[in-house]
């Protein structure tokens, strides 16, 4: 199964490209402290120096003189350890809810659903900023945010899976086993409801990503920490006379999302047993 | 005689690198005059639907390709025509019609739209001409109102009805050869009686030649004047019909018309008398649609069923899809809960709903499922699959696997099958699977939904005569259901025929088979495929 899976998986060039990237953007917030010699707050320079034109800063400085690439190393710990965060909170409630509601239907369902569409009615990145506003930006408030609006779509797409799941009729006979509903949901649906999630749940790092990004870059972020988004949007306004403090960033921010995405695809690909013609 | 109107010779078809074979079809020789019927058949895998496809270019070429040989079509060697050439004959001079008539439609295309649409691809028609010759091609299939199915879409139509339309679209262009895939695999049996019938028929009025795909020798009975019976993409015996189906010689021939069900009733050994199962007054009503102030559409799936069975005996339940027997198997084991009605057990009453029923009243009925595929979860190996239900019943595990061994060896797998998936198995060895789980919960009611019905013919003997090796063995009663008198005929020792959510008549296989007293009952006699090598051959009406 697992080399049907790196097989499949490998054949899409995408995916392995992005698997590198962020590789790359991991082991850099990993090894940040170690990579940059001085903190991404830290007034270092002369402000707007270019790139290249110093030995010390590679990437060149910002308005305040601070090291651009200790912001984009700092910023990509922020950037992963939300994008991480918060998808899996979404994942757990939009799994659960998704789960329950597509199991039990009848008035579950209905009742469930209804609640995922009071979300859905309002526009996520709007909600997001609300709830921001209101609860202080910090690190909690962002991930909370995040995740509360992130969640719809997975219980949608869970409880799809589970409404023609449980009509198969293997789960039938793990009824007539005398199996529980729990140990039916756990040990037979969701079993094979994962490829779906996890094709999704890679997408929603990327859309995690983003979405902070847009949070900081309306001065929304964690004052605390460097961000990508905070980086782009502290630099709009020199943009014409020191483009770079803005770029890094942003291609910084377009890379790992376009990866998750690529990556995203390839598990879509390698999950797919039937591309290899083995199921039946 | 005449130059033949098809000839294939020695076709070979490769299949993708790595499949089970290397070619698909492998030094074919057939040939087909003007007027005459040709049924290939064979199992599924054996490169039978290959052959109509090469012929009609289908192929996904380039990984699946004809390698050899060459298919003469009035002369002309289709396998070196370009996809243009090809695609002013097909249609034009070949027609084609598929198994699945459920698909074959497009849903959003009025049916008289989807014929036109085979005249415009061929000819420039005034409307009027085009509009008289779609008309007329509905009613040749003997629809009625065909001024009104023209306008009608799709879903509106029968199996059988759009089956009819495939077959108008088909032959609007009166091409000289037509080829069917397994055209009427997916109907009743009432159905495909006059879905062949009416093949014959346009056949001989129209003196097309015909090359029928079938894995059943029942319909080749009934309609081929040649046959070609094909195993491993190889064709193994060829000849007229009645030859090949009154003296096989190739020993696979043998086997697979031997392995047809026979239909002879069993002899009744078993039945001790002792009532095991009680049903008294059993409805399910379907709802569905409807709305604020408008009733939705109701399907009365079962209405006022009653039996008994007897400890230790089988009850065929036979009926067209349908007719509520599957409706019933789920009702029994609480699949789904009844609306009214009392199923009594062994004297006590079953819970409407499985989960209402306590969990050692859970085990006494279990299911064997139609689609092997479907009813084993992908992911768990054979073993767990198997061992579960007794260890949720508390089972100890060690105890478990034993019990695990014991049950493959009894459907006759080998043990080391329990730390395999599901997908290294074929469809019978899967269905032996869902068997052996089955009897591990120790059930005293086994009920089989069509349990081999998704099975080739030779597979179908084996699993049935496992079902009724484990029946003697096990002490087990069985509520069998399935679409085919045959089967029901031989398997069980009394039947009950259903239609339209009612018992209409049950008897002793025996009597019921031989002297049915509703006019349903004996349609449905008349209209299964009969293979009798003692009686003549009545040909289809």
């Amino acid at each position: 199964m697992n080399s049907g899976f790196l097989r499949r998986f490998r054949r899409n060039y995408g995916a392995v490209a992005g698997v590198f990237v962020l590789l790359l953007v991991g082991c850099g917030a990993l090894a940040a402290p170690w990579l940059c010699s001085h903190d991404p707050w830290a007034l270092v320079q002369l402000p707007f120096v270019p790139p290249g034109t110093h030995a010390d800063l590679l990437l060149g400085s910002d308005a305040l003189g601070r090291d651009v690439a200790s912001g984009l190393l700092y910023g990509a710990r922020v950037s992963v350890l939300i994008g991480l965060v918060a998808t899996t909170m979404a994942l757990l409630l939009g799994v659960g809810l998704g789960a329950v509601a597509g199991y039990y239907g009848g008035w579950v369902d209905t009742l469930l659903m209804r609640f995922t569409e009071l979300f859905q009615a309002i526009p996520g990145f709007a909600f997001a900023i609300v709830l921001v506003a209101i609860f202080q930006p910090s690190v909690q408030s962002i991930v909370c945010a995040i995740a509360l609006v992130s969640w719809p779509p997975v219980a949608r797409l869970v409880r799809g899976e589970f409404l023609s799941l449980r009509e198969r009729e293997f789960v039938a006979a793990a009824q007539l086993s005398g199996l529980s509903s729990i140990r039916i949901i756990f040990t037979h649906i969701l079993p094979n409801a994962v490829p779906p999630i996890v094709v999704m749940g890679s997408m929603m790092v990327a859309s995690s990503i983003l979405l902070e990004s847009a949070l900081s870059f309306l001065g929304l972020g964690d004052p605390e920490l460097m961000s990508w988004g905070y980086m782009v949007g502290a630099a709009r306004t020199a943009l014409r006379q020191a483009w770079w403090v803005a770029v890094f960033p942003g291609l910084a921010i377009m890379l790992t999302v376009l990866s998750l995405n690529l990556v995203g695809e390839g598990l879509a690909d390698g999950l797919n047993t039937r591309i290899d013609g083995r199921m039946r | 005689m005449s130059v033949p109107v098809l000839q294939v010779q020695g076709l070979s078809v490769c299949l993708p690198p790595g499949s089970e074979r290397e070619l698909a079809v492998d030094g074919v020789d057939l040939s087909l005059n003007a007027g005459e019927t040709l049924c290939v058949v064979g199992e599924s895998g054996s490169g039978k639907s290959m052959i109509a496809n090469a012929v009609m270019g289908l192929l996904a070429k380039p990984k699946v390709a004809p390698v050899a040989g060459r298919i003469l079509f009035e002369g002309k060697d289709l396998v070196a025509l370009d996809e243009a050439d090809m695609r002013a004959l097909r249609g034009e001079r070949i027609g084609m019609v598929f198994q699945e008539p459920m698909t074959s439609l497009n849903p959003l295309m009025r049916v008289g739209d989807q014929i036109g649409e085979v005249l415009d691809a061929h000819r420039s028609l005034p409307a009027a001409e085009r509009n008289a010759r779609i008309i007329a091609a509905l009613r040749d299939v003997g629809l009625p109102d065909p001024e009104l199915i023209a306008q009608a879409y799709p879903f509106r139509l029968s199996g059988g009805q759009r089956q009819r339309v495939m077959i108008a679209c088909a032959l609007v262009l009166e091409p000289t050869l037509l080829i069917a895939d397994e055209p009427t695999t997916a109907l009743d049996v009432t159905t495909q009686a006059q879905i062949l019938a009416l093949l014959g028929e346009l056949q001989r009025r129209k003196g097309m030649a015909l090359l029928f795909i079938t894995h059943d020798f029942g319909v080749v009975a009934e309609i081929a004047d040649r046959v070609a019976v094909m195993q491993w993409g190889r064709v193994v015996e060829s000849g007229m019909a009645q030859e090949v189906l009154r003296a096989p010689k190739h020993p696979y021939t043998r086997a697979l018309i031997t392995a047809i069900p026979h239909g002879r009733p069993r002899r009744n050994d078993e039945s001790t008398g002792v009532p095991l199962l009680v049903v008294r007054g059993l409805n399910k009503t379907y709802r569905s649609g409807g709305g604020f102030l408008r009733p939705g559409r109701q399907v009365h799936a079962a209405r006022e069923l009653s039996f008994t069975l007897a400890r230790g005996e089988a009850l065929g339940i036979v009926g067209e899809s349908g007719s509520g027997k599957s409706t019933l198997g789920r009702l029994l084991t609480g699949l789904i809960a009844r609306d009214s009605g009392q199923v009594l057990f062994d004297g006590h009453a079953l819970a409407p709903e499985l989960r209402r029923r306590p969990a050692a009243k859970r085990a006494l009925v279990q299911m064997v499922f139609q689609d092997p595929y479907a009813s084993l979860n992908p992911r768990h190996t054979v073993g767990a699959a198997i061992a579960a239900g007794p260890v949720a019943q508390g089972v100890p595990r060690e105890e478990a696997r034993e019990l695990v061994v014991s049950l493959l060896r009894r459907v006759g797998l080998k043990p080391d099958a329990a730390d395999r998936f599901p997908h290294e198995f074929s469809g019978g060895q899967r269905q032996r699977i869902a068997i052996a789980r089955a009897l591990a919960m120790r059930p005293q009611l086994l009920v089989a939904d069509e349990p081999v019905s998704a099975l080739d013919v030779s597979v179908q003997a084996q699993v049935l005569a496992l079902f009724e090796q484990v029946r003697r063995e096990f002490a087990l009663s069985m509520v069998f259901i399935t679409h085919d008198l045959r089967v029901a005929a031989q398997m069980c020792d009394r039947i009950a025929v259903m239609h339209r959510g009612e018992i209409i008549e049950s008897g002793m296989a025996a009597d019921v088979l031989q002297r049915p007293c509703q006019d349903y009952t004996k349609a449905l006699i008349a209209a299964a495929p009969r293979f009798d090598l003692n009686q003549p051959q009545v040909p289809g009406q």
